[in-house]
């Protein structure tokens, strides 16, 4: 906790100079480059970059998060029952799926460029999103929904007032998952030429430029190690609150 | 309402849909060459109506046996039934359209087929979650579908279809990768264990040790992994220049180290973590009686917090191997070998097929070890209750 409050305002600013004025970096980065070649990558603003790998992933998970509470909803409501155990099979197995096959196989059904990206993004995310809902909308505590039904709430009520406040912690736990994913597999769909900060990674590994390959993982990594940290902030938070 | 009679399975209505929807979609693709794209051809078109027909009856007696609700056994076999008739569609297909065109032409199956093939898997799963088959029942289904698999393989009936015809053109490549590729999965995995498992004991019995590893794992378990994988380089790189010894073991920024180094790093959170958890999930009053009995917090940890701790600690590794797998694939990119390397020459060639061959073994290797692993959680948690 202590090391956390210390280091979180570094890594931020961190990132933040690295994504804004790289060439800061450039004497750090300089023995590592082939000799004569480029330091800094320059082909695309490694501030475009981020801002088009974030938006990649923030519509996948949020269209995910979207479909996967839907479903979750629905398969745990009397009429989708039958459906539950399927669904349990289609995410455990749809789990062992690797990322990087997913995307890889939704290439040849939708070309290249960001469409596949956010094909395989969206899918993998629906995942652990559908799962931890479920788990949160099934594990609800008894007494607190026979309270809910004593006072007289309606299915839709005690939908919206009981249990989905009450499955949140555990649904944002999946969400972060996904996200965390997202980030992950997005970075590799600038093979499939998707615009994130990837590019800067392969750029590097295919002209064995050690200095590309660090300045992309250095950005990708604080940016997921950062957003992650916030999720896990946020659902502390969360849990405060509804804990007192 | 419909619990009353319910001879329908909703599951199996909703398979039967998608099914029938499928085969409305191209079903093969013709293509003059490897990398062109080729024209779709509808399922009844793909050959002779004598040679398409027990193919189709197949599939849709298969969809129909699946939607009755009752005997899951039947819905089990109209599963295999649809399975039998894709299959049967397929060769039929790849023989007949090839046979009319020249010789670099390729047929490979389209949408129709693969959704096809998911629709009826998910029909078989669903069957068989409903049967709810024993730990080594579920371990003779696999065995036997990964041996029915193998024969269709071997037999060469799917010779004629692309994906096969890139394997034919590589296939001493294809086993260097495999090799490969469960070098890379299982040996980081053994190296995970060698380090995580001594690493997770003590931090069960150190609490200031535990709060001090897991949070950094779980850090490290967050870095993407083309990151991760390119992280390694530059580092391993001048472990390989500046450590005596370190080159002449073969560890350099570019190659197997690298990819070996970050998929050890990402194991280790499962590892250790699902160990202190195994461990601390004994209950209170068999660690109560074990301290009556006399026992030394050594043989505690032996013979009462390892066994009982033990599915939870296998479940670990079901990530750990499960995760691996996925992931040897991007030691692809920094030339770390596996079957990364076809999906990424797939995907700088456009060729469809080169990408089929790198990722659909990938994809039955990970799905055969999550069930493998699952048996093997079941029966260690099945030991203590028999022991009781």
């Amino acid at each position: 906790m202590k090391i956390g409050t210390v280091l979180r305002p570094v890594l931020v600013l961190l990132l933040l100079a690295l994504v804004l004025r790289p060439q800061w970096f450039a004497p750090l980065f300089a023995p590592l480059a082939p000799s004569g070649g480029p330091v800094i990558y320059e082909r695309a603003s490694l501030l475009s970059l981020s801002l088009s790998h974030l938006a990649l992933v923030a519509a996948a998970s949020a269209a995910a998060t979207v479909v996967a509470v839907t479903l979750a909803i629905l398969v745990t409501r009397p009429a989708g029952a039958a459906f539950r155990p399927l669904s349990r099979t289609i995410t455990n197995m749809g789990q062992t799926f690797p990322p990087v096959a997913v995307l890889a196989l939704a290439v040849p059904a939708l070309g290249f460029g960001a469409g596949p990206t956010l094909v395989a993004l969206f899918l993998y995310g629906l995942l652990p999103i559908f799962e931890n809902a479920v788990t949160g909308l099934t594990t609800l505590p008894p007494a607190t929904m026979e309270a809910a039904r004593g006072i007289g709430l309606n299915r839709w009520q005690r939908l919206w007032r009981v249990e989905l406040p009450l499955a949140l912690p555990v649904t944002l736990t999946g969400i972060r998952l996904s996200v965390v994913i997202a980030l992950g597999t997005a970075t590799i769909g600038s093979t499939v030429a998707a615009r994130t900060l990837g590019e800067v990674i392969i750029a590097g590994l295919l002209t064995n430029n050690t200095a590309f390959v660090l300045q992309g993982g250095l950005a990708v990594g604080l940016f997921a190690v950062l957003i992650y940290d916030a999720m896990v902030q946020i659902e502390r938070r969360l849990a405060k609150r509804m804990g007192g | 309402m419909k619990s009353t009679g319910a001879a329908i399975s909703a599951p199996g209505l909703l398979f039967a849909v998608a099914g029938v929807a499928a085969l409305l979609t191209p079903f093969m693709t013709l293509a003059a060459n490897r990398i062109v794209a080729g024209e779709g051809v509808l399922a009844w078109n793909i050959a002779g109506p004598a040679a398409v027909t027990p193919g189709l009856i197949a599939v849709l007696g298969g969809l129909g046996l699946g939607l009755l609700q009752r005997p899951a056994s039947l819905r089990l076999g109209g599963a295999v039934l649809g399975l039998g008739g894709l299959l049967w569609l397929l060769t039929q297909g790849a023989s007949c359209l090839l046979a009319e065109t020249g010789e670099y032409a390729r047929v490979s199956p389209a949408v129709g087929f693969w959704v096809l093939l998911v629709v009826l898997m998910l029909l078989m799963a669903d069957a068989l979650t409903a049967m709810a088959p024993k730990p080594l029942m579920r371990g003779a289904i696999l065995v036997a579908v990964l041996g029915a698999l193998a024969i269709i393989l071997g037999s060469g009936a799917l010779s004629d279809l692309s994906v096969m015809q890139e394997y034919a053109g590589r296939s001493d490549a294809f086993a260097r990768e495999a090799v490969r590729h469960l070098g890379l999965a299982f040996g980081s995995l053994a190296a995970a264990v060698v380090i995580g498992f001594p690493l997770g004991v003590v931090a069960h019995c150190r609490a200031a040790l535990r709060s001090a590893t897991l949070p950094v794992l779980s850090f490290l378990q967050t870095i993407p992994s083309l990151a991760m994988f390119g992280l390694m380089i530059p580092i391993l790189g001048w472990v390989g220049a500046t450590v005596p010894g370190a080159r002449a073991l073969g560890i350099a920024g570019i190659g197997f180290a690298p990819a070996f180094t970050a998929l050890v790093l990402y194991s280790l959170l499962p590892v250790v973590g699902n160990t202190v958890a195994g461990l601390a999930a004994a209950p209170p009053a068999a660690l109560e009686a074990a301290r009556g009995m006399g026992m030394t917090p050594g043989q505690r940890l032996l013979r009462v917090e390892l066994p009982l701790g033990l599915p939870i600690i296998l479940t670990g590794l079901r990530i750990v191997l499960v995760q691996n797998i996925g992931l040897a694939v991007i030691a692809g990119l920094i030339g770390g070998g596996g079957f990364g390397t076809f999906v990424f020459q797939g995907l700088n060639q456009t060729a469809t097929d080169l990408i089929l061959l790198g990722a659909l073994p990938t994809v039955v290797l990970a799905l055969t070890a999550a069930i493998v692993m699952d048996i093997l959680v079941d029966l260690t948690r099945r030991l203590p209750e028999d022991a009781t």
